[in-house]
This record gives structure tokens, C-alpha cells and sequence, in this order.
């Protein structure tokens, strides 16, 4: 039986084609995905990201905890409602997930999970609490009582068209920079995002969610699938928890390092596993420069030796097939590798894994 | 539901064929499997000569989310290949029975007929 967001019914309404994503019932698109993916870059798309986890961490220690229990460091949130994106990783140094933890009291953060990783997650937190013997409350929000929906507004006019759905969280979402949140009566509004584009992620009372949607999209928001989603963010040089990395593989061979915090001496679950491995892979960019489609799992030759595609697919903004690749160590930017296509050895051109931000190609 | 015309024959595998008058048949993909694929970016044909044992992989087509391969519907030589369909991949989507990918002739014309017509497919389709 898969699980359903409270937008399920909705996205039926509008003819969404519908696939099982890890357990979940949701929408890949709904008629065309390229249509979607050039709506958030030009304008404005909206994704139901119910199926996403968020947990509250409440309690007298929870800075302390999440101080220990992820790779980046909470101590940089020091403003009420900034974000910080960082990986929880198991002791061998490999990620347990990828999450966003906002800093709302001294005693109240809220952290947003996976969605095939929260049972898991949950579990790894609540056995932390208790072996570090921490006064911190841990409470899942997706499911049950009191649960929420979260939907993403992404594109260059998101923030208009919220502010024009709900205008009274105006005054307190206008002035918010990148990676902040502020809560507004029943809302949660985070200016955070999965697709390289300004934008909205509302989190509210999933009793609340469907009529949000429905307003929205009166307002001439796209709905937006799971297969945009994974473009806009391919293009925007985001990791894929289970593809780009997983808990076999380390933050620093994941593209990761800039989030995680070593050089101080905070201790962190993990962190002495990756001081003793330090980095093994690149990960970098590649853009085909044959006619064909990166995909996850080919291989790639470079004059170093093997590497592999973890995520691509075909950019919609550069008209070529992008993906993000695992290479060794002293391939360099700007060097031609090739890419092992269904026994085929393609030309592919090695490039920072940003490929388009803001409706526009970074390359 | 989806589109299946029922003056072609149609393979399991989401192929459909057309009989030419000179016995050669023309095979593209159906409007269920375009539709179940997603926009297309990516076709590629055989070469025109070459020889496929019929169920052998002649052809893939790429959307945005996944590779399919395309089967050789029955045992035969390449005779044709539509250039128009691997330069503007998204004509598959727009209208997957006009936008053929190739014509095949047939080693055994015969097999033509133990393909399935459009109300047998129809129903393994959907």
C-alpha cells in the first residue's frame, strides 16, 4: 500500500501521472515535465514535498545535540529562523542523511528530513538522545496528529504570488534573505528551495495544505512533479540523498565538504573516521559533448582512472545532457573525459557541478 | 486512454507496425509508451543494412527521466531510418504514429500477421 500526501486527491484532479517514489504515490509530472522545469526557471512552480519529514527538537539541550549529531555546525545559527543545511552521519563517516535544521529558540529547532530516510533518521536521533543522555525531545510532524503538508513555491515570481495568496505573511517573508525562515500565524516560511531559483518552502497544517494548493494554482502557479524537481535541482548542482551519496559514502567525496565543520575542536559523530579517510573522490560536473544521455551508474574514463556517474539527465536550460559524477582525485576542471554509454565511449567535458542558477546556464 | 490505430499491429513491448506496399514494414513506438516515457530528448536508430533477430534491442529512446529500449518487432533488414525523429526527439510525443523511427524487411513476411491488432494491445496497454 503506498502512502499518500493530504495533496494526493489534488494532484489526481489535475491529471498528475502518478509513480511509486519510495513507498509514496506521487506526481512525476503533469502532462510535461520540460514545461514544468521552464516554468520555475521563467516564472513560478509549485511541488507538494509532503512526503519530506519535519521534526521538532525541543528541550533545554538541543543545541548541544545537534551540535554533536551532524557534520556542520549549529553554532552558526545565531539569528532566530536562519537555516543551515549539513549531513548526519553514521561513525564510519558515511551520510545517514542530508537535512535542514532551523534555528527558531534556544530551545526549539526544527529540522526537515528525507522522506525514505525518516524512519530511520528518527530512530538514529531518539538513540542518540538517550546514549548522550540529553534532555531534548524529538517529534516527528509528518504523520498523526498535528501533522503538516509542505509546499514548495520556486521561480522568479514565487514570492509574488505567495504575498498574493497570503498576504499576511508579507511583512514578515519580504525582507527574508536566502536560507532564513519566519513563522506566521499557522505558517512556516522558509526561503529555502531544491531548484536554484528564489522561492518559498511553506510548511502549515496539512488539513490547510489542499486549499493552499488549489489558491495557488488559481493564482497561475505550475504545478510541478518529481521529475522537474530532480532537473531543476540536477542543474542547480544539489545532491540526491540514495544516488550522489548514501551511508557508504563520505560528505568529502560527496561534493559535501563545505558542510562540514572540522577545524575546530567540536566533536561530531563521524568526524574522527573522516579525519582518518580525508578525501578519496572529486565530485564534479560533466556536460556531454556527444549527442546521448548521462545517466546514473556509467562509467567514466579519465587519464586517472575510473569514475562513475552518480545523477544525470537532460538540462532543459543548457539543451544538453548534465550530470554529477564521483572521478579521482587530479581530474581538473575543464578536462574531456569520456563517459561509457551502453558500450559506447562518448566525449563529456568536466565542469564545476553548477550548471544553471536563476533561469540562467552557469557554464 | 490511450491512442492505438487500428490499422496497425502492435508488439507487447510498445512497438507498433505498418505494412508498405513494397513488404517492407515501418515500426515506431506507440502513444501509450511515448506517453509513459515522458518528453523525449534522445533517439537513437540502427543503421540502414544492418540485420536484427526479432525481441533484440534495434533502437532506445530517452526521456528526461529514463532510456527504453526499442525491440525489433520480428527478424529483419533495415531498410530506412527517420533522421526527422532522432533531430527533433520531442515529434515522437507530439504525434508517436507519424514520427516512425525505421522500416525493417521482413525475413519472413508471414510474421506480420501473429502481431497483435489494436484491440489486443489496447488491453495490455491499459
Amino acid at each position: 500500500m503506498l502512502k499518500k500526501t493530504v495533496l494526493n486527491a489534488a494532484h489526481r484532479a489535475m491529471n498528475a501521472r502518478m509513480v511509486d517514489f519510495g513507498g509514496w504515490d506521487m506526481p512525476v509530472n503533469y502532462g510535461s515535465q520540460i514545461e514544468e522545469h521552464n516554468a520555475v526557471r521563467n516564472n513560478c512552480g509549485m511541488f507538494d514535498v509532503s512526503h519530506m519529514c519535519p521534526v521538532d527538537v525541543v528541550g533545554p539541550d538541543c543545541r548541544a545535540f545537534l551540535s554533536r549529531l551532524v557534520a556542520n555546525d549549529v553554532a552558526k545559527l545565531q539569528i532566530s529562523g536562519k537555516a543551515l543545511y549539513a549531513a548526519m552521519l553514521n561513525d564510519a563517516g558515511g551520510v545517514i542523511d542530508d537535512l535542514i535544521i532551523y534555528f527558531l529558540t534556544d530551545t526549539r529547532f526544527r529540522i526537515v528530513v528525507n522522506a525514505g530516510t525518516a524512519e530511520k533518521d528518527l530512530a538514529w536521533m531518539q538513540g542518540k538522545v538517550a546514549e548522550w543522555k540529553m534532555d531534548v525531545t524529538i517529534t516527528q510532524r509528518r504523520d498523526g496528529v498535528n501533522n503538516l503538508g509542505i509546499i514548495a513555491v520556486q521561480g522568479p515570481n514565487a514570492r509574488t504570488k505567495v504575498w498574493e495568496v497570503l498576504p499576511q505573511t508579507k511583512a514578515a517573508t519580504e525582507g527574508l534573505k536566502a536560507f532564513f525562515a519566519a513563522e506566521v500565524d499557522q505558517y512556516f516560511i522558509a526561503s529555502t528551495g531544491y531548484t536554484g531559483e528564489d522561492g518559498y518552502e511553506i510548511m502549515l497544517p496539512a488539513g490547510e495544505a489542499e486549499a493552499l494548493w488549489n489558491a495557488l494554482h488559481k493564482a497561475g502557479v505550475a504545478p510541478c512533479g518529481l521529475g522537474a524537481r530532480d532537473t531543476l535541482r540536477l542543474e542547480a548542482g544539489m545532491n540526491l540523498y540514495g544516488q550522489d551519496m548514501d551511508e557508504t559514502v563520505s560528505p568529502l567525496d560527496a561534493g559535501l565538504a563545505w558542510t562540514v565543520a572540522m577545524k575546530d575542536d567540536r566533536d561530531f559523530v563521524g568526524k574522527s573516521a573522516l579525519t582518518a579517510a580525508g578525501q578519496q573522490k572529486q565530485f564534479l560536473g560533466l556536460i556531454l559533448l556527444d549527442k546521448g544521455v548521462l545517466r546514473g551508474h556509467q562509467q567514466v574514463i579519465t587519464k586517472q582512472g575510473n569514475g562513475e556517474i552518480t545523477s544525470g539527465s537532460f538540462s532543459p536550460t543548457l539543451q544538453q545532457s548534465i550530470a554529477l559524477a564521483r572521478l579521482p582525485l587530479g581530474v581538473a576542471i575543464g578536462d574531456e573525459v569520456e563517459v561509457d554509454i551502453r558500450g559506447k565511449l562518448l566525449k563529456a567535458k568536466v565542469v564545476k557541478p553548477v550548471f544553471a542558477r536563476n533561469g540562467k546556464s552557469v557554464i | 486512454m490511450s491512442n492505438a490505430p487500428a490499422n496497425l499491429k502492435y508488439t507487447a513491448s510498445h512497438e507498433w507496425m505498418l505494412l508498405n506496399a513494397d513488404g517492407s514494414v515501418t515500426v515506431g513506438i506507440t502513444d501509450h509508451a511515448q506517453e509513459a516515457l515522458g518528453d523525449l530528448v534522445f533517439v537513437e536508430l540502427p543503421e540502414v543494412g544492418a540485420h536484427f533477430e526479432a525481441e533484440k534491442e534495434i533502437a532506445v529512446v530517452e526521456s528526461v527521466k529514463a532510456a527504453a529500449d526499442v525491440y525489433a518487432p520480428l527478424s529483419g533488414t533495415v531498410s530506412e531510418v527517420n533522421q526527422a525523429a532522432v533531430d527533433a526527439p520531442e515529434s515522437v510525443n507530439q504525434d508517436s504514429y507519424a514520427a516512425w523511427l525505421f522500416k525493417l524487411t521482413p525475413d519472413n513476411a508471414g510474421d506480420l500477421d501473429k502481431m497483435l491488432d489494436a484491440a489486443a494491445y489496447q488491453a495490455i496497454a491499459d
